[in-house]
């Protein structure tokens, strides 16, 4: 485990027990950072809910109810009823499963392209480096919504496959930035030597010694990169481009809201504070997570 | 310096040909081609297809048309909106100071709030004020823009009545300049609350490590007053990095400004840029993308001027 060299005891020690006691101790610190510790209660309640929608509404999500037009909230419909009857608490739950899933998703293919992005300009360097590196900072200079439009004009309104692809194509360059960085500083060192020494091959060495010293700040930049996408997803889908009606996202539930808002501001209410509940649940969790793991890193967002 | 800014300069080159091999790409890439517009004509043969494509370069190697479409980019020929018809870049001129004057307040007003708060909360770390304020701050970090605009709208717009729900001016009237500040107040706020917060919190970070530092004691020993050693000593070298995070927080603001736009009806370029989207109106696309990242190069240029004026150090390495 690379976690320990970098701080590599003198003396005789067993390696991976130190590796276990500095995940525990950054599970310990994790645990004592408290709005962490109900971010992570939010959410999973949340994901809950969501998950269990059918169960928990009586509700069709789609079906249009004519005599329930912009009902304001009551006991019947907690959250009220939207511009074709339907109950909003029941797509707020629906479109929760969306968009949480959108979130995840298309993080873990920022981080996938992100790591070997980083890996392949850290570990090789040369031209290939500069190659990738100034493509990074020519993306970084296109502001992300701007693309992610073109590709909602491309692709007329994206399903949900498709929208979590081009969210992640879009989202990966704090991740190679930062792997990079971590492959840099470590690459001369001598536990690297002493790999190459022994024989480990280049795949053996970048995986199994120097990604895990990167393992700390690509958490936090893909906790906070959840909270990114999901705004990025429900704004692209606000602006009528990203997930196509009937299916509800928490962003295209806000479509019809600028022309409702004066009779119905629940519709614009109910939700967005879903969107902010998910997404300051996940940046508590994602400060938490750096209090613990990388306290001296600034991650910087992405959106 | 002078040596500086233009090293910088000439390193600015080759990311601004990446951009432009980028906006390139965004137009060949687009579904049907740049004749995609003549599709499903039934009058449009074969024939004319190749004609028009022979006509317009389109039959050439690639890198061929991008070299093309790279001279007449540079000499300001951005070709003609398929939708309105009128040259791209009087549209995009039309549109961008409308936008600059948006982003323009909201900078203003985003660095004389963020400064001092920033500053407040280092120096009172953990009081019941630095409490509220990185609480609030955190809250709004997460907000959505777009939501953040609907509730000041309802909030300031259709309960209280307070201000205009939206545009630059009140359509008709004469030039009145308490009129136009009250168009913007709304607007303004969306995109500031959302953006401060990371600067409050960098600065507020930078600022606590500045306090620890060994000068900072020198200074208090000299018997200088707080007030002095907070603002000449520690601010002006903790403001030092935020002009970096300031210019690298460029694209987000273009970002708040075309959702912003979107919900206040203002004629900016984020608007024209969504307006132009929906009617897969690619020439004007390229063209803003166009400027817009040049813009954000040109601020992220700025800004190393501007560190390596503030920094000796950075100039010289």
């Amino acid at each position: 485990m690379a976690t320990t060299t970098t701080t590599a005891p003198t003396g005789v020690q067993d390696v991976r027990g130190v590796a276990r006691s500095q995940w525990r101790l950054a599970f310990e610190r994790f645990r004592a950072h408290r709005p962490a510790v109900i971010g992570i209660f939010v959410l999973t309640l949340l994901a809950i809910l969501c998950s269990a929608a059918p169960l928990i509404s009586p509700y069709d999500p789609d079906k249009t109810q004519l005599l329930s037009l912009y009902e304001p909230p009551s006991l019947k419909h907690p959250f009220g009823t939207d511009d074709l009857g339907r109950d909003l608490a029941t797509r707020i739950l629906y479109g929760g499963r969306v968009s949480l899933t959108i979130g995840l998703l298309a993080v873990s293919v920022a981080i996938t392209v992100g790591t070997l992005v980083g890996v392949t300009a850290g570990y090789y360097g040369r031209w290939i480096d500069s190659l990738l590196m100034r493509t990074v900072d020519a993306l970084y200079s296109f502001p992300r919504l701007f693309l992610l439009i073109l590709f909602g004009v491309f692709f007329k309104g994206m399903t949900v496959g498709v929208i979590i692809l081009v969210l992640g194509m879009l989202s990966w360059l704090t991740t190679s930035r930062l792997v990079r960085a971590t492959f840099l500083s470590l690459k001369q060192r001598e536990f690297v030597e002493a790999a190459r020494g022994v024989g480990a091959s280049d795949v053996r060495i970048i995986f199994r010694h120097i990604l895990p010293n990167s393992l700390a700040p690509i958490i936090v930049a893909g906790t906070l990169g959840v909270g990114a996408a999901i705004i990025a997803e429900s704004t692209l889908s606000f602006l009528g481009l990203g997930i196509q009606p009937p299916t509800p996202s928490w962003g295209n539930m806000l479509n019809h809201a600028t022309t409702d808002m004066d009779k119905a501001p629940w519709i614009a209410f109910f939700p967005g504070f879903f969107i902010f509940l998910a997404v300051m649940s996940i940046n508590f969790i994602g400060d938490g997570l750096r209090d613990a793991l990388d306290p001296r890193h600034v991650v910087r967002k992405e959106r | 310096m002078g040596r500086y800014i233009i090293r910088r300069l000439i390193q600015a080159v080759p990311l601004l040909l990446a951009i432009s091999v980028a906006a390139f790409a965004i137009v060949k890439a687009q579904p049907g081609g740049p004749l995609a517009a003549y599709e499903g004509n039934p009058d449009f043969t074969e024939a004319d297809r190749l004609r028009l494509e022979h006509a317009f370069g389109l039959d050439q190697p690639l890198p061929v048309q991008y070299i093309t479409w790279l001279g007449s980019f540079l000499k300001l020929d951005w070709g003609y909106s398929f939708s309105s018809h009128q040259p791209v870049l009087a549209l995009i001129g039309e549109r961008l100071p409308n936008t600059l004057y948006l982003m323009g307040t909201v900078f203003v007003v985003v660095l004389l709030i963020a400064i001092p708060i920033g500053v407040l909360t280092a120096v009172k770390q953990y009081s019941w004020f630095d409490h509220v304020v990185t609480g609030t701050i955190f809250t709004f970090l997460s907000t959505p823009t777009f939501w953040l605009g609907l509730l000041l709208i309802i909030l300031f717009g259709l309960q209280l009545r307070w201000l205009p729900l939206g545009g630059m001016q009140t359509v008709g009237a004469p030039f009145d300049l308490g009129d136009r500040i009250r168009h913007l107040i709304l607007p303004v706020a969306t995109i500031a609350l959302v953006q401060m917060g990371g600067h409050v919190r960098y600065l507020r970070a930078s600022m606590l490590d500045t306090i620890g530092q060994d000068y900072m004691r020198t200074a208090r020993a000299k018997g200088l007053a707080e007030r002095i050693v907070i603002l000449r000593h520690a601010l002006k070298n903790a403001a030092i990095p935020l002009v970096t995070i300031i210019a690298l927080d460029m694209p987000e603001l273009f970002v708040g400004a075309l959702v912003t736009e979107q919900i206040f009806g203002w004629p900016g370029m984020g608007r024209l840029f969504w307006d132009a989207a929906t009617r897969s109106d690619y020439p004007v696309l390229q063209g803003i993308l166009a400027v817009s990242s040049c813009l954000i190069v040109f601020a992220n240029l700025l800004a190393d001027v501007t560190y390596g004026w503030l920094d000796p150090r950075i100039r010289f390495s």
